[in-house]
Parts: C-alpha cells; structure tokens; sequence
C-alpha cells in the first residue's frame, strides 16, 4: 500500500513528554494518528545518528520532546 | 473496587449529571465518575446522592456496560480501626469563600470569578480546554484585574487578620500564563497592597512579570459594577497620589486566601489537638511540627497558610518526627517478597511471546486486536499470541506465568496501556515465571493510540501494529541485566554547626543514626547566636543551649569544631569525607551528607555603614539595650543591599525581624519614635499581625522605591534620614538618634563545599535543591540534602523544619542495609575511550568520573549509584565507548528502523 500521509519517529522523555503523550490518553485528546513514539529516560540520550537513521529508514519526521 | 480498571465505560454511559465540584462548578460531571484524571486510586465511584438507581430505585446502566462487573451497590461505608504509634495531620485548608460579602460581587457577576476557578479555566484539563473566555458571553478577555488579600489581611469584612502568604505569587503566576494563552495584546492588572514574593526565586518571577508587560497597581479596589449587558466591570480605586480612577475591565479574579477547613477542625478537636486564635494548628517555634499532643504531628497549610515547598519540608519534617518516636519498632513489620531462580537465556534463540490487551473495549473497541495478534504472530522469533480481554487482571497475570513456562518463552511483550504504569506489574509477573524482568517490553497501543485516534479505527490499527512491531524488533535483543545495589553505611555527615546543622544531627542521631558535625569556627550555634527571640517571641538563645548541650553529650554525634573538608568521594550509601582540625586529618565513612553551611547579614557601605557610630544593622540594638536609651528615634530601613540588581531576590526574614524589633522599642520606651522604611512589607502568614500591632503602638511605615532611596547624612546631633513619602508626595527629613539597616541575607562562603560534592548552586550562591516545589531539601544526587539558610534565607522555625526534613529525607536512605539501584545504568566500554572527559563534564549526577589508567593516561570510570540513566553521557561520547543498559544505541534504533 502507497503511503500517503507522513510517518513521525517521535523520541519521547520518560519523565516529561512521554508523561504527557498518556496523559492526552487519559484526557481522550484526540490528534493525528502518524506519530510512532520511542521513549528514551531523557531526551538528551537522543543521538544525532538515531535521527539520521530514521530519517534514512523512511520516517518523513523527528520530534524530539522532553 | 479491585475491578475497576478506570475505563470509562460507566460514566460514559450514565445517564445523571451533576455539578463537577474540582472544576469549580464550572463543568458537569456524571453521578459515577473520578474526582479528577490524576486521582490515585484511579477508580470511579458512585455519588449516591445523585445516582437515579439509589435516588429512584431504577437505571443500573453502569452495571450493564462494565466490561470487569465492578460496579457493586451493596458497597457500604466502613469504619477501619487501624493501631498506629504516631499520627501526622496533614488536611490542608479551604479557599476563601467571597460570596458573603457584596462588595466582591462575586455572588452577582458573572465575569467576577475566584482565583481557584481561574485555575481551572487556564487548565488545559479544565472545563474550556484551557481557553481562557468569559462566563458570561464567551468573548475572549483582553484586559482581566486580580485583586489581592480578598479574605486575607482584613479585619474589617472577614475577620482574617493573617496573610495568606501564597496568594501574591500565585496571581503573577496566573496572569503571565493568561498572557501567554491570550498574547500580547491582552492587559492583565494586579492591585496588591505589598507584593509579597518573599519565596526563593520570586523575586525574579515578579521582576520577569512587570517586563512582560503585568501591570501592578497599588490600590484596594472599592467599586466593582457591571457596564453594560455583556457583563464588562467598572472598577474604581483611588492612586496612591489620590487621584480617583474608573477603569474598564473584562474579568475580575478574586486572589482568595486560605482558610482552615472546617472538617479539619473537626478531626484536630477529635484528636485532642490544640489550635492558634486563627483556628490553624497550634505549633512552637522551636518544634514546628509537633501538635500539642505527644505523637500527633501536623505539616502544611492546616498549621497556617504557606505555599508547597514550605509544606512538602513539614511533611518530610513531621516523618523524621515520627521516626523518632517510632525509632525502636523500624522495620518490624517488613515482609520480604521472594522470586524464583532466574533461568539464563544467553545461549538460547529468541522466543518471543506477544500479548495483545483488549483492555475491555478501550483497545478492542477501536483497534482490531484479533488483526493485530495476527500480525504480530508473522515476526519474527514471535513463537506465541494471546488477546487476553485484561492483561493485567489477576487470572490473566497467572495464566502468563503458566504460558511463558510452557512455551519457554524468553522474552515477553505486551502491547496495552503505559509502560509508566504497568510496567512493573508485567515485570513482576515474568519474574515469577523465571525471567528477568529486563527481557520485557510493552507496546503503548492504549494511552497513546486507541484513546486518542478513537474516531479513526483503521488508522489506530495499523498504528497499534507499528508499535508492536517495534516493541518485538526491540525486544529481539533485549538482554538480562542483574539488580544492582550498594551497601549502606548508616552514618551522616553534616557540614556546619548552626541551628539547621544541628537540628538535623539530633534528629537523626534520635533515630539511633551516628552523625558527625564539621564546623569551621570555633563553637556551635552558627547564625541563631546572634538572634534573641522568633517572631514568635520564643527564646532563642535558651533552645540554642538546650540543642548545644544535646549535640556536645549525645553519644552518636562526632562535632568537629575547627575543622574543614579538605576532600570527598564516593556516593549514595558509601560517602568519605577528609576532615582537617588543626594539622590532624580524619577519614569519615558516612552514607549521606547534609549541608547546613548556613549564612550571614551581609556588610553594607551604604546608609553611613561603618562610617558613623549611630548607624547599625540587624540585632545590633537589641543586643546593646543601652543605645537606645534616652534615644528620641530610631529608624530601620529595608531592603538594604536585597532586591536589587546585584541581589535579586528578597531576603524573606528583615520585615518581621524590624518589625519585631520595633514593637519592643515602642513597648520599652514609648515615647521614642520609630520610622520603617520599606518598599513592601513582607510579613507572610500570621506575622503579618506583627505588622498591625506595630502600627497599633504608633510605628510609622513610610514607602520607598528604588529609583528613589533614603539618604542618610550626618547632623550636628545625629543623623538626618531623606526619604520620598509616595502618599504626602513629598520629601521628609527625619531627625534620627539611631538608624538601623536590614541588611541582605547571603550565603556562606560555599564553593569548596559545592565543588567538593559537586552540588549545584544559582547565581546567588544558594544551593540549588532537585526541584523548587517537591524536593525542597534534596540535592539532584542521591544521598545530599541541604537545609537552613544554605538553601534560602529563612526563620529560625524555618530552619528546624527544614532541617528536620533533611533529616527525614536522609534516614529513608540510612534506615536500610542495603539500596537497590535501577540497573538501567551507563557502561562505559574502556578499551574505545580515550580519556576526553566529556561525560565527566556532561553527567548532571556526578556518576563518571576520570580515573587515571597505568600506562594508558585517563580513563572513563561508571559511579553506578549515582547514575540515573539519562544516557546524556552515551549521546556525546565522541568515540561511541559509552552505552545504556537497556537503552543501548542498537536497541532504540531497532525500534526506530521498524518504525518506518
């Protein structure tokens, strides 16, 4: 199947925004459904390369949030 | 109530609605429903006097859609009687209630709302979504007034004399954040009496508000009426230069005060408890959690109005009290929980097991689980697939053991709610199968899939299959890592002598904990030497002698007087310190390390200071009696060298202290004048009757600005005090016999102690605690704690509670043998590291450290108990020789290339 809506690697902090991406559950906010999070224990574990590589992987975005 | 799995399903489906009382009245909530989305337990509950089945004897509609039959109307309130050594109150207060008075209109006016209510509109889970609009047309304000101390610092209309001691703070917080939601155009206005940010860091906070374009106007408004039918408000106040002005506004916010609530009361006269003439419960000075019932202790706002760090170190404080009077039955009730033996997986193939939740229908109801099994079921080294209807209920949790031993899974993921959750009740579960709890992994295919895409099922499906396609690419390499944890060494070492210093050694020492002391000079009692009474009139030197006497006689406490740290090492648990008295150097093994260095009234040259004989500084006159006899005035004036540019921020205790200072002058010689010059008068909370009782006898308080400070200048008899009077608009000239300076509070010098230990300090020099609201008396590193003024200037009532808190904070630590550690830890691989230092500069925790190789010059070396696992260390390693336990490079980009 063509992908037709871009696909986003979000790198999400355990403690903040990770946090507030299940508090958006709680709180039934619904947003687009084209966010994949990876939660790290902090954002500043987030490695330039982890982008570079999932962009490279076909990921149209990164959000890094923490 | 074990049931409920707080879906939602019930309150969706009940037919009642009611007035929802956390929202301030301003949303409706269903007869079934939880107080709020953060309540712990998160279980919904049946109010009985709105539920059509208990009002009318029909509906049950909750009963017939919970998909985990929880609902249980037999339910009845129980009495528990429960058998306890110690009891700590901790109920808090009510907000002012405005509505018996008309003239906050309150009652009448829409657009007149409390600050309470105000909270909830701001809030993004409150009634508007955090859209900010007028109740009574739902137009967007642009210009909103807060009106200071409604229900504080007033006797006329509500009888609260005190100061409500948050409500300054919480109005600037309010109306930057209505900036930020409204933009630049909106006009938000406090009219405050004194602004009161007397809290570390406030200062700045106030300073930042007025630059953001927060207009403060000081003035009582007197007027409030309705324009027009939109329901805009006229307010009309009178300038501090007199003139009468009526000005336009779209919403008033009421800054309500705290009052002691009435069930607390209640429960205070139930147990025994006495309470102050403002109903609060009563406390000394000199132990400032303990009730006036032995084993009853209170923290919080039920002992008097103040803010969450003051009430988070009482809290701390009133748990180190208890520890003390529970120090002989520690640990008795322990029960230890037992594993299996852990079956090693290194040499086996993956054999992954994935359990999809349908968690009722608030996964199956919008993902299509079976699908979603299916799929995960065509990955690789997936040997098994289940759809449990709840994972995590008790038989299900049962039945995964039995799985994961028949089909020999050896590793396990469950794709359900949140991993912040549940990840530990998973864990727990494949542990008793045998497992490491490491060799799982969740998918969040509820929280952050299915409850926020319920509208879109296919797209929540084929998400829900992403993510678990991560989690099992993951989980594929996923490895055990064994618990980590260090030994404790039960001892504490407290740097500085002072009152906090000491408070926390006793306190701790009290508990059966040796404590050792190292103050620099000669003696203890630090800072409270110099201070007679507390604002409370409570003897401070007798308390002192008492503490002194306890410290030099208890057998558990080492004082080391003369003495500096020269060196320190180690972490939490297993801490050595080099202590030097005189040419001899002591080695002390200690578990934790409070830090009371203290600090001091600062020296000014401003005002005639050290220039001419009348003029002196903090306690220098109640100290030396004689100079004032026969003295005509006396005038204090504040703020000397504090809220300025090279000190911004408030010195919190100089008001009460001149104050304090001022009633005994007029007492003892009532006829010598006494003149206060301020720029606001800070007497938070119930000093604040200190304040009226000075004005009472005659003290004269006279305002100043910045922009236009006293002058102070020799006389042929004394010395003549200039100052701009913003009411008479007028200069005056006093004639005064003594001037006495408040001068700013610093800290002791602490750089030696802050780089030894490697502790953070702001840009005051004050140590800087883990987190300004709910780790007030913790360093970011395990096993530091700081107290007394070291961390802020405070009161003598203060400091013990704080210290008291340090205290209690230090013996969670030392009242173990052993800590167990997260082992998600950082590892560095030596053999790629070349010694940089980079990590060592990085970590926040103090949990690398260069350590010198032979032959091979430095080398990264892992303080495992300190590290917190941030992985900030891995991420900048030029050389990539730093990885994370559980977090390695190659486990997070699995997830991420099965992402796309």
């Amino acid at each position: 199947m063509k992908q037709t809506e871009p696909k986003i690697v979000a790198f999400l902090c355990n403690w903040c925004a990770y946090a507030g991406a299940d508090l958006a559950g709680v709180s039934r906010l619904q947003h687009p459904s084209n966010m994949r999070t990876v939660r790290v224990m902090c954002s500043g574990r987030v490695d330039p390369l982890f982008v570079v590589q999932a962009l490279k992987s076909g990921c149209d975005g990164v959000l890094v949030a923490g | 109530m074990d049931k409920c799995i707080a879906c939602g399903t019930c309150a969706e489906k009940c037919p009642a609605k009611t007035t929802d009382a956390f929202n301030e009245g301003l949303a409706k909530r269903k007869a079934i429903y939880v107080p709020y989305a953060q309540a712990v337990p998160l279980k919904y509950a049946i109010d009985k006097n709105r539920c059509i089945y208990f009002q009318k004897g029909k509906c049950r509609a909750c009963e017939k859609f919970c998909p985990t039959n929880a609902i249980n109307f037999d339910d009845k309130e129980k009495d528990i009687t429960l058998t306890v050594g110690s009891v700590i109150l901790t109920a808090g207060f009510t907000p002012f209630n405005p509505d018996r008075f008309d003239n906050y209109q309150h009652a009448k006016f829409p657009n007149v709302v409390t600050s309470m209510e105000f909270e909830r509109i701001l809030s993004a889970g409150g009634p508007f979504g955090g859209h900010i609009h007028r109740l009574s047309d739902g137009q967007e304000p642009r210009k909103i007034a807060w009106l200071q101390c409604v229900g504080s610092r007033d006797l006329n209309r509500c009888d609260n004399e005190y100061c409500s001691s948050v409500c300054c703070m919480y109005a600037i917080k309010e109306s930057v954040i209505a900036k930020e939601h409204l933009g630049a155009d909106f006009e938000p206005a406090i009219f405050f009496m004194d602004m009161r940010t007397h809290g570390k860091d406030f200062e700045k906070y106030y300073e930042r508000a007025k630059s953001q374009g927060v207009r403060f106007i000081r003035s009582r408004v007197h007027t409030i009426t309705e324009t027009d039918a939109s329901g805009t408000l006229n307010l009309v106040y009178v300038t501090e230069s007199g003139e009468r002005v009526s000005e336009e506004f779209d919403m008033v916010v009421l800054s309500v005060g705290m009052e002691p609530a009435a069930s607390a009361m209640e429960a205070a006269k139930t147990l025994g408890v006495e309470l102050n003439p403002y109903h609060f419960v009563k406390t000394s000075d000199m132990t400032p959690v303990s009730t006036s019932r032995e084993g009853i202790f209170v923290a919080g706002a039920l002992q008097g109005p103040k803010d969450i760090p003051q009430s988070v170190v009482e809290a701390s404080a009133a748990a180190c009290s208890a520890g003390i009077h529970l120090a002989s039955a520690r640990g008795t009730l322990v029960k230890e929980k037992t594993f299996p033996a852990e079956q090693s997986v290194q040499d086996d193939a993956p054999r992954i097991g994935v359990f999809v939740c349908n968690c009722g229908i608030n996964i199956g109801g919008i993902a299509d689980v079976p699908a979603v099994a299916a799929y995960a079921r065509e990955l690789g080294n997936v040997v098994f697939t289940e759809e449990p209807l709840f994972a995590c209920s008790q038989d299900a949790q049962e039945k995964m053991v039995e799985i994961i031993r028949e089909q020999k899974l050896n590793r396990v993921v469950v794709a359900a709610c949140t991993p912040r959750t549940h990840e530990p009740l998973f864990q727990e579960t494949i542990r008793n199968a045998g497992l490491n709890a490491y060799l799982f992994e969740m998918a969040n295919i509820r929280n952050q899939c299915t409850w926020v895409h319920s509208a879109e099922k296919e797209k929540a499906t084929e998400k829900a299959k992403d993510l678990v396609r991560m989690a099992v690419q993951r989980a594929n390499i996923l490895e055990p890592i064994p618990d980590l944890s260090v030994g404790v060494n039960k001892s504490a070492l407290i740097v500085g002598g002072g009152i906090a210093g000491m408070t926390a050694a006793i306190s701790l020492a009290d508990q059966g904990f040796a404590a050792s002391i190292v103050e620099k000079s000669s003696s203890l009692g630090g800072a409270a030497r110099d201070v007679l009474h507390t604002w409370r009139g409570e003897n401070i030197q007798e308390h002192l002698k008492k503490l002194v006497d306890r410290v030099s006689n208890h057998p558990q406490i080492t004082v080391f007087t003369q003495s500096e740290i020269v060196d320190a090492s180690g972490f939490v648990g297993n801490f050595e310190t080099r202590v030097k008295t005189g040419t001899e150097i002591h080695a002390i093994q200690h578990g934790v390390v409070i830090v009371a260095t203290g600090g001091q009234a600062s020296v000014t040259d401003e005002y005639l200071y050290g220039k001419h004989p009348a003029v002196t500084r903090w306690h220098d006159l109640e100290q030396n009696p004689e100079l004032l006899t026969g003295v005509g005035s006396v005038v204090f004036i504040q703020c000397v060298g504090s809220r300025n540019d090279q000190r911004p921020y408030c010195s919190r205790i100089c008001c009460t202290s001149s104050v304090y200072q001022a009633i005994d002058i007029k007492e003892k010689h009532p006829d010598t004048d006494v003149f206060i010059l301020y720029r606001d008068i800070r007497t938070f909370g119930e000093r604040e009757v200190l304040y009226k009782k000075a004005r009472e006898k005659g003290v004269v308080f006279i305002r100043y600005s910045l922009n236009k400070k006293p002058v102070v200048t020799e006389a042929a008899d004394g010395l003549d005090v200039r100052v701009f009077d913003p009411i008479l608009q007028k200069e005056l000239i006093i004639h005064a016999d003594r001037v006495n300076l408040a001068t700013a509070i610093e800290p002791s010098p602490n750089e030696d102690i802050a780089a030894l230990y490697k502790l953070p300090v702001n840009a005051e020099k004050f140590f800087m605690e883990a987190h300004a609201k709910l780790r007030p008396v913790d360093f970011a590193s395990d096993g530091l704690f700081v107290c007394g003024i070291a961390h802020y200037p405070k009161s003598i009532d203060e400091s013990i509670a704080q210290a008291m808190a340090a205290a209690g904070r230090a013996a969670t630590v030392l009242a173990r043998t052993s800590i167990q550690i997260s082992p998600l830890v950082s590892q560095v691989n030596r053999d790629l590291c070349i010694g940089c230092g980079l990590c060592t500069d990085i970590c926040p925790f103090g949990a690398i450290i260069q350590e010198e190789v032979d032959g091979k010059g430095f080398k990264a070396k892992n303080i495992s108990a300190s590290c917190k696992g941030c992985g900030l260390c891995a991420s900048s390693c030029p050389k990539k020789a730093i990885d994370m336990l559980h977090f390695r490079d190659a486990q997070i980009l699995a997830a991420v290339c099965a992402a796309a």
